[in-house]
């Protein structure tokens, strides 16, 4: 019941930071309220025991990436450019998109119903072998680094992938040198 | 930044403990919440602290460049790494059961290593970002 609570008061404190941003115009404001948004939604998965999450969303939502978008704001100043075209039409698109997807959630089995299909198609075998076959009490990272690890070196090579590609986009090009200038 | 006395002294304090705090999430996540990922994720951000503190060229001492960027291949080549020493020990691609002759210590060798590799390209992805944005920076003070 409290946890109910805490979690319909931070969702509506994170909707009341999504309605600030879309207002401001100043820039570092919409980046402070974004890593605070982060926070909110850290708390709540916290509020939900998803810490391995939550401790991620901390980490790289409101830590990592505030810092990256404030090195960006250094890079193109602080105040939003006025919107060339009336935001009336993108508005529309939002809600009806937003509509259909809460209408897509009425098809959704109740949160943490132990008789959804998902959890019963395989969650089972984890959670009764899953300790015994990994010696791993934790199931999120058996699940994770054993049984899934095929999709986890993917995700790895996808971080890999977007590093690279910074790099490649970033990267200082070397000044016509000292040395080797023609 | 880095005339802030207090910005330094909370830095110099806090820093060590969110790297422990790291390791700890890192090899403590067989039994409790974390893994590489996440552990991953903190080194870098308290790496990046140090930077926004102490300044870029203070950092780039602290953990160089190169570094970084061979961190960045290293993670992932440890994780296929495993995978292909499974397959030289007799078993199919990432099964760690033939890593030890204890099926059990195999998977918790297999686990440990993997999640080595996902911490080390994490840690290096972030932080090479997070270089590459602050040098641009300072290019266009220059």
């Amino acid at each position: 019941m409290i946890e109910t609570t805490v979690i319909a008061v931070q969702l509506a404190l994170m909707a009341g930071v999504a309605v600030a941003i879309a207002r401001s115009r100043n820039l570092f404001a919409v980046v402070v309220l974004s890593g605070a948004y982060s926070f909110l939604m850290a708390t709540a998965l916290a509020a939900l025991d998803a810490a391995d999450v939550a401790m991620t969303e901390a980490a790289v939502g409101a830590g990592v990436s505030t810092v990256l978008l404030l090195g960006a704001l250094h890079l193109v100043g602080s105040l939003e450019a006025k919107p060339a075209r009336s935001p009336a039409g993108p508005l529309i698109v939002v809600v009806l998109t937003g509509l259909l997807v809460v209408y897509g959630t009425f098809g959704l089995s109740a949160f943490s119903d132990p008789q959804a299909p998902i959890h019963r198609h395989v969650v089972p075998r984890y959670l009764e072998e899953g300790p015994k076959e990994t010696g791993v009490p934790n199931v999120v990272t058996a699940v994770l680094a054993s049984y899934r690890g095929y999709d986890t070196l993917g995700e790895t090579t996808v971080v890999f992938t977007a590093g690279i590609g910074v790099i490649a986009l970033l990267r200082r090009r070397k000044r016509p040198g000292k040395a080797e200038a023609p | 930044m880095r005339k802030d006395i207090v910005l330094r002294v909370v830095g110099k304090i806090l820093i060590p403990f969110a790297l422990v705090f790291a390791l700890y999430v890192q090899f403590h996540g067989d039994f409790g919440p974390g893994g590489g990922f996440q552990a991953g994720v903190i080194i870098a951000a308290a790496i990046i602290f140090y930077g926004v503190i102490f300044g870029l060229a203070a950092s780039r001492r602290a953990v160089p460049e190169a570094l970084v960027e061979s961190m960045v291949a290293l993670g992932v080549l440890i994780y296929a790494g495993i995978g292909v020493a499974g397959l030289l020990l007799g078993g199919n691609y990432l099964d760690y059961f033939v890593l030890d002759h204890d099926p059990v210590h195999g998977q918790h060798r297999g686990i440990f290593w993997v999640e080595v590799g996902v911490a080390v390209t994490v840690s290096g992805v972030m932080l090479k970002v997070f270089y590459l944005f602050a040098g641009r920076g300072r290019d266009l003070e220059e």
